[in-house]
């Protein structure tokens, strides 16, 4: 007898399987790539990120045909003796944008991160490649890992892997800002684990789907709250705690800037949700909920005055994902209200395509200024003059990313702004409307003043602009026209984000 | 008062103990020194954890225990990646001091 | 109070008085000599909570190997003023912090106190399944079979975190050896222990991975001694470490987590689940995934501590 048969009928599950395909396929490619080596990591990267994006759009379709969650016992060993991986909706729409916010800056990478010659291996493009495939294993489990403690290794793979893509070029100010950011992450690391081990102590599982009915109101469970939700904010970078991202985002080659900016930080803040709206749903959550989105509402103002200030392009973008940042936990009040409510499913709803849509407008906007960087010399929005005309495709690109950003029909930011909106109007706390409304005006500051600069005529005596390679800015514009049309998702008949959430009734957002 | 009950309140200790000096002290190394002690101070909740939840003739619940050896494991990596680039940080500075 | 409760008061005031030296004392050194003494008597804890498998891993890992990386970087930081992260903080940011940091502490003390009684435990489950895996030792079953996804990630950790140290390398170096971990001055002593020590250890380190399956001991637990006797022989400069681009080399690192991830796919077909196991192969198949653990454990770990390539290839 296999404990696989006896135990579990739904092991054999060919829906669940897709989900050990998506974990297992980029771990794969890792390893190959790092024991082939020589000049063929890039190949092996791009054959199993491809496999990667199609398996992501099978879990979509199995999730949206079924209407329901899937799952898988891993080794036929049910939780909580066990590791169960599950989809959800909301998994199944990270997972999503993984596979194409990975797969752009693949493309994108390639004109930078190239082998030197054929078979020849090099420190950069190696290490890019790897990390690259390692960045999906991290993700892809963060979204489907059921386990407290898997969840704990995925996030330290996370780490492992965005801190070496900070510093790659190896200058004294990016091993400055990886490091500052190791410590960051590896606090924030420990504080999670802590809370894993409280949470053992008092239910004797460390399984999502038994914690959330064990779950009761007293000590333990409020500090392992407390101490996982403190070292999760750590990991998002959430106000006060920001100090450690825009330096690493704005240092990184702008390809890792995009990965880092567009998808790392979600890692963590996709885990506060699961903490808060899945694994204690038991908790009286209004307090805590209320800190997170004042927290954020001070991300908004600060990172978003911050921006304003820079002299620099991507630092500016960097204090741009700050801000962003903190509209993702305006979320936490509004979908935390009567649950099963309408208000609180538009709210989760417009909270993950908030994240959706930063990511895909965040990582075209790092392409777009990484392209313009390197085709002028330096990134210093004073002397961005003339770009508009010399790469008006990947000018172009970050406008539409920033109008993603500033949330202008039919972009995704416009659907989440509007959900988000909704929800704190008709839950009468209209203040957190308040600050989305300022926070988008300073956002369209910020993004016209960058605009209204490269439209500006090139000064005679700056240097010439360098023309930039077509597919990186090609990858750019389609990424930004992504954000553009995500919108359009209010008009699909199903709200794929709340499909297999037990605590809120699936209707549609509209 | 057992010996498990005595060990999860040392491990307390040692969690605000490594907690301040990762936090205060301005060395990077001493830094990472300090967030040593403060996992191995996770890690012996786990191990209290563990202890406290014998049966069927075992002496402490074996899944804990294994938790803890996965992350002694992760621990050390963290160290030897931030030291590395603690390493490198300080040599590329002092090239740069020399070239000056 | 009884003689096991003495012992016990006793260890936890040292283990204390050693976390307040490492961190309050004045410079380096003797703060990271005081850690290793830290690792090595939370040993004597692990085994006073009926962790042996723990302790063995902690005596390797914990004191072993993180304080050779440790003692390693103090030295070559000492010659002059070592990186910090900013200014030396202010006096009433540390009395807030010190604040914040008794208010934790205080917590997880009270969280302690009212733990539930009986404890929730997992044991009697992992018991009863024990049959199912074929091995005796119920860590290892946890380990292989019931969380062996974990497992093959902290394989992956492992190398991930390889990975992050050598992109740390100059690029003139990229492929070559990393720097030879040789004491400078040529310490008569440790070359002896350096050529007495490793066969023991090594015959130590396979026992433990041996019998690991039903008695204490397992893959990580063996690796890292025969990973320390690796580092062993470096620091006596009997051995350097090896060219990171030769194909010899990579094979071994990514052995054992790519034939963990064989036998994982295999099971879809064979067991009828990822990373389950063939009825009466289970235990044959977990020895085979140890062995095969071991050695590119015991690879990463050693090349964790010899740090980024910093010698131009040989040509």
């Amino acid at each position: 007898m296999t404990p696989g048969a006896a135990v579990l009928p739904c092991a054999g599950d060919p829906a669940g399987a897709l989900l050990v395909l998506a974990i297992v396929l980029p771990t794969a490619g890792f390893l190959l790539a790092l024991s082939v080596g020589g000049g063929r990591a890039e190949r092996v990267a791009l054959l199993f990120l491809a496999g990667g994006f199609a398996v992501a759009i099978a879990i979509v379709a199995a999730i949206w045909r079924s209407g329901h969650a899937l799952s898988y016992a891993l080794g036929g060993w049910t939780p909580p003796l066990g590791i169960a991986l599950r989809a959800d909706g909301l998994s199944a729409v990270m997972a999503m944008t993984t596979a194409l916010v990975v797969g752009a800056v693949a493309l994108f990478g390639r004109q930078n991160f190239a082998a030197p010659a054929p078979g020849v291996e090099a420190r950069v493009p190696l290490s890019f490649w790897t990390l690259l495939l390692a960045v999906t294993t991290a993700l892809n489990l963060i979204w489907f890992a059921g386990d407290l403690f898997s969840l704990y290794v995925a996030l330290e793979l996370l780490t492992f892997t965005a801190v070496p893509l900070v510093c790659l070029d190896g200058r004294a100010d990016t091993l400055e800002a990886a490091l500052r950011y190791m410590l960051f992450a590896l606090m924030g690391s420990v504080l999670y684990l802590l809370g894993t081990a409280l949470l053992y102590s008092a239910y004797g599982t460390l399984d999502i789907a038994l914690l959330s009915e064990r779950v009761r109101p007293e000590p333990a469970v409020w500090t392992a709250a407390a101490l996982m939700t403190a070292g999760l904010v750590a990991k998002t970078a959430l106000f006060p705690l920001h100090l450690w991202l825009p330096p690493a985002h704005a240092g990184a080659p702008p390809a890792a800037s995009a990965l880092l900016s567009a998808l790392v930080v979600k890692g963590s803040f996709f885990l506060l949700v699961r903490l808060w709206f899945d694994v204690l749903p038991g908790l009286p959550s209004r307090a805590p909920a209320e800190l997170l989105a004042a927290l954020g509402a001070a991300a908004v103002l600060m990172g978003s005055v911050l921006a304003l200030r820079q002299a620099r392009l991507k630092l500016l973008i960097a204090y741009s994902t700050v801000a962003q940042i903190g509209y993702l936990f305006l979320m936490f009040p509004l979908a935390s209200g009567p649950a099963g409510g309408p208000v609180a499913a538009g709210a989760l709803t417009g909270g993950m395509l908030q994240a959706v849509s930063h990511a895909t407008a965040k990582a075209a906007m790092f392409m777009a200024a990484g392209v313009m960087a390197g085709a002028l010399g330096h990134d210093r929005i004073a002397g961005l003059a003339g770009t508009a005309r010399a790469l008006p495709m990947s000018m172009f690109a970050f406008g539409l990313g920033g109008a993603a950003l500033i949330g202008l029909p039919p972009s995704g930011g416009f659907l989440a702004k509007w959900l988000l909106l909704t929800a704190s109007v008709q839950s009468g706390q209209w203040w957190w409307a308040a600050v989305m409304l300022t926070g988008g005006l300073f956002t369209c500051g910020y993004v016209f003043m960058v605009v209204g600069r490269a439209m500006g005529e090139k000064d005679a005596s700056e240097p010439r602009i360098i023309a930039a390679p077509i597919t990186g800015q090609a990858v750019a514009l389609a990424l930004a026209v992504i954000s553009m049309l995500l919108g359009l998702a209010a008009l699909a008949p199903l709200d794929l984000v709340l499909v297999g959430r037990p605590t809120l009734a699936v209707v549609a957002c509209r | 008062m057992t010996g498990a009950t005595l060990f999860g309140l040392c491990a307390a200790v040692l969690v605000g103990l490594g907690l301040y000096g990762a936090i205060v002290h301005h060395l990077i190394l001493r830094r990472i020194v300090a967030f040593n002690l403060l996992g191995a101070g996770a890690f012996l909740l786990f191990g209290v954890v563990a202890r406290r939840g014998t049966g069927a003739g075992m002496g402490g619940d074996p899944v804990p225990q294994a938790l803890v050896i996965t992350g002694i494991v992760v621990a050390f990596s963290a160290t030897a990646l931030a030291v590395a680039l603690l390493l490198r940080l300080h040599a590329v500075r002092a090239a740069e001091d020399a070239d000056r | 109070m009884t003689f096991a409760l003495a012992f016990d008061c006793g260890l936890a005031v040292l283990i204390l008085a050693m976390a307040i030296w490492t961190i309050a004392a004045r410079t380096t050194f003797p703060a990271v000599v005081g850690f290793v003494a830290y690792g090595l008597l939370l040993t004597l804890v692990w085994m006073r909570l009926a962790a042996p498998d723990v302790a063995l891993t902690e005596a390797a890992i914990g004191g072993g190997l993180t304080g050779v990386l440790l003692l390693g970087a103090t030295s070559r930081l000492r010659a002059t003023e070592p990186p910090a992260v900013s200014e030396r903080p202010s006096v009433p940011f540390r009395l807030a912090v010190a604040g914040l940091c008794t208010l934790l502490s205080a917590a997880i003390a009270a969280v302690v106190l009212l733990l539930p009684d009986p404890a929730p435990t997992l044991a009697p489950e992992a018991a009863a399944k024990l049959s199912l895996t074929g091995v005796g030792n119920a860590v290892t079953a946890v380990l292989l079979a019931y969380r062996a996804l974990d497992t093959l990630l902290e394989s992956a950790v492992l190398l991930l975190a390889l990975v992050g140290v050598w992109s740390l390398a100059p690029d003139r170096f990229w492929g070559g050896a990393p720097r030879s971990l040789a004491l400078r001055h040529r310490d008569g002593s440790l070359s002896l222990l350096g050529q007495v020590l490793p066969p023991i250890g090594i015959v130590l380190g396979v026992y433990i991975v041996w019998v690991g399956a039903d008695a204490p001991g397992g893959k990580f637990q063996g690796a890292t001694i025969i990973g320390a006797m690796w580092v062993l022989t470096m620091m006596a400069g009997l051995q350097t470490p090896p060219e990171i681009s030769q194909a010899w080399v990579r094979v071994i690192l990514v052995a054992g987590a790519a034939f963990f991830l064989a036998v994982g796919i295999a099971g879809f077909w064979l067991a009828g689940a990822f990373l389950a196991y063939p009825t009466g192969f289970a235990k044959s198949l977990i020895v085979a995934i140890e062995v095969a653990l071991t050695l590119s454990v015991a690879a990463t770990l050693g090349l964790l501590v010899a740090g980024p390539p910093a010698r131009p290839v040989r040509t």
